[in-house]
């Protein structure tokens, strides 16, 4: 009770409108929070036990996700399933939804970039959307005065991400996280606002139209067709940032990226260059938004300033939060959930950013690991059967 | 001399105002080491109220003095509560919890409370009545500062004292100071630590609400998304100022306050965010912690 009451009183102010008093709504809310406190304090309470327990020595059973996920026998067919899912996908269904896959796809490429960032090296990265903007912007501006097609502006595009990353990345770097957090943020707005008042570089607030599509070897193709290249187009592209981020995470740099998260302190004790071993990850997490932002305009065929606010920056957040942070598999999920739930949910569109909030702070209250959490790596002793 | 003085003025009244933020920002930090994202929010919501309870007592005709009284008063009592709830639910779970997990439920929370406010109100601008009356005495320096300019200044005055009183001399003040230095040791010598929290969010959204209401009765005009920008801005403020030190706060503001103005005076008005946030960055390159904080060692 003591925690319903300030929340029922203040709702109830802000629902009545100058002119027309809203009683209906400030009951619907009245009720409505009253039962959700129930809920809340039910979820708080099963939220301690739950550490209770944990505490007190209890082995605690892994998720049924990460048993799932562990089981060849389950995700063997389950990976054929999505991947005859994934080749069918564009005959069997139409080209809008042809379409919104695409942008899925994009996002979950570069959230697969800022999981790079954010999941493993444990960077609050607020900026995000600033390389992606820079690889939409080369390839629509070097097409515009160059000419140049899809094909070659895709590497320079994730190679100005990368020169962005470390250019942004550089001075910022020695700053500790909120700080972090704070700078990339102000780096983001910089890169939009300049895009916004540079009219000669950047056309500004009207942004550049009619960019071309991908093309294949010069061959014309017609809308429908362009679409289901550029879907096949994502797929690889997919593949290849889950392949990469796959390795990468194995490798030597993306250890030192997880010790790096855990604690800086006796990261450096080990020995490993702290400066260095963020910067390869923010220059990294760049070059797949850079790459993502070349697809981007060349999907929309028309880009401007205001594709890229910070809004965008904290959706990709909410995307490698919510499906868990380091976790390949979560991110994804996320992505598909989070850019095509809203698609189909056109009737709650309006509700969508309130839902976002919503579910990213009950998301790090209860469950701050995500849909599927990275589970840490043990080292697990083996205990041996002694002989008796 | 006189444009440079109009700039001086108006860099000191912005200053002013994103010190009213800025002290919730810093508050907060010093003491549970989070960055607010929702604090803004909290502002625009003491706007928000104000400009509700106010168009509701001028349709009932009251005196002006008490209309904008009472809506400070409403607008402050709201926030505050606000604060507190959003403290309650978003924070409170989180202590203990990595710092990363804090910040993104921030940001959700602030997210939350803008799409709160959208849907309820509307996307539109709100027209906002300038609730400060121009004073009699005031009339002969009209041409330099107007009337709703020395409240501002006044108001912010008085709240800076109050609260450098609050925190040097109560014993309130003293517990915040204490948990603020450790909160371990605070819990050991008998504060109560969850309490003290829950009072700085209070403080500090009070103190933002104030400056809701003076800054949209200064501008005339609010919508949903006016937090976010001037969170930033106060943050920054409170960054550049060396966060968790609340004299920095105030210093960071005016600094900024004065930048951005003369920058739009004397530069280009279209980079005045850009050259803020520039700011930002080289003052964190050269001085980390700001220009009055502390650096500090981070034990292991």
């Amino acid at each position: 009770m003591f925690l319903t009451f300030p929340i029922m009183v203040i709702k109830v102010n802000t629902i009545e409108n100058i002119v027309v008093w809203r009683w209906k709504n400030l009951f619907i809310v009245g009720i409505g929070v009253f039962l959700l406190s129930f809920v809340w304090r039910y979820l708080i309470k099963r939220k301690e036990v739950g550490k209770k327990k944990a505490e007190a020595g209890e082995l605690v059973k892994p998720p049924i996700t990460q048993r799932v996920l562990k089981e060849p026998k389950f995700y063997i067919p389950a990976l054929i399933a999505v991947a005859v899912f994934a080749i069918a996908f564009p005959f069997v269904f139409s080209m809008y939804q042809t379409n919104i896959m695409v942008t899925a796809l994009i996002y979950v490429v570069i959230s697969l970039g800022l999981n790079i960032v954010v999941g493993l090296a444990g960077l609050l990265d607020l900026g995000y959307v600033a390389f992606y903007a820079v690889g939409a912007y080369t390839y629509a501006l070097l097409n515009y005065h160059f000419g140049l097609g899809f094909w070659t502006v895709l590497p320079i595009g994730a190679a100005m991400g990368f020169l962005f990353g470390v250019l942004l990345g550089f001075p910022v770097l020695r700053l500790r996280g909120d700080y972090l957090a704070i700078v990339t943020l102000g780096f983001g707005e910089i890169i939009r606002l300049i895009l916004e008042n540079w009219n000669e570089f950047s056309f500004g607030p009207s942004g550049i139209a009619n960019i071309p599509r991908p093309g294949l070897f010069g061959i014309q193709m017609s809308l429908h067709s362009s679409i289901i290249y550029l879907y096949f187009l994502m797929i690889g592209l997919t593949l290849f940032t889950i392949f990469v981020v796959n390795r990468l995470q194995d490798s030597r740099i993306g250890r030192a990226w997880i010790a790096l998260r855990e604690d800086e302190i006796a990261c450096q004790a080990m020995g490993i260059d702290k400066t260095k071993t963020k910067l390869t990850a923010f220059a990294l997490g760049a070059t797949w938004a850079g790459m993502g932002g070349v697809v981007f305009a060349a999907k929309t065929t028309f880009i401007n300033p205001a594709s890229f606010t910070i809004w965008e920056s904290i959706i990709i957040l909410c995307v490698v939060v919510i499906g868990g942070m380091g976790s390949i598999i979560g991110v994804i999920i996320g992505a598909l959930i989070l850019i095509l739930l809203p698609e189909y949910l056109r009737a709650f569109s309006e509700y969508r950013m309130l839902i976002f909030g919503a579910v990213l702070v009950v998301m790090m209250v209860f469950r701050p690991g995500g849909i599927i959490s990275d589970v840490r790596r043990i080292y697990r002793f083996e205990e041996r059967e002694t002989t008796a | 001399m006189e444009y440079f003085l109009e700039l001086f003025l108006s860099g000191l009244i912005r200053g002013s105002i994103y010190a009213l933020i800025a002290l919730g920002y810093t508050m907060v930090y010093g003491i549970i080491e989070l960055i607010n994202f929702a604090h803004g929010e909290i502002y625009m919501i003491g706007a928000f109220t104000a400009l509700i309870v106010a168009s509701v007592l001028t349709m009932l005709g009251w005196n002006q003095i008490a209309i904008i009284l009472l809506a400070s008063v409403v607008a402050v009592i709201y926030s505050s509560a606000y604060g507190y709830t959003v403290e309650k639910i978003a924070y409170q779970p989180l202590r203990g919890a990595p710092r990363l997990s804090a910040l993104i439920s921030a940001i959700g929370m602030s997210l939350f409370l803008q799409n709160y406010v959208l849907l309820a109100q509307t996307s539109d601008f709100m027209p906002f009545p300038s609730l400060i009356p121009e004073f009699k005495f005031m009339e002969s320096y009209e041409h330099i500062i107007s009337s709703p300019e020395i409240v501002i200044l006044a108001t912010t005055t008085l709240v800076m004292i109050f609260l450098a009183f609050l925190i040097k001399f109560t014993r309130m003040g003293k517990a915040m100071r204490a948990t603020a230095q450790d909160r371990e040791m605070a819990m050991l010598v008998g504060v109560d630590v969850d309490r003290i929290i829950s009072f700085t969010f209070i403080i500090g959204s009070a103190t933002a609400a104030l400056g809701g209401v003076l800054i949209a009765s200064h501008i005339g005009q609010i919508n949903f998304y006016i937090g976010f920008l001037a969170g930033i801005k106060a943050f920054v403020a409170a960054v550049l100022g060396g966060i968790g030190s609340i004299p920095g706060a105030v210093v960071g503001s005016l600094v900024l306050g004065w930048t951005e103005s003369f920058f739009t005076g004397y530069v280009s008005s279209d980079y005045e965010d850009v050259f803020a946030f520039l700011f930002l960055v080289f003052i964190l390159i050269f001085r980390p912690s700001g220009i009055m904080g502390r650096a500090e060692t981070e034990k292991v």
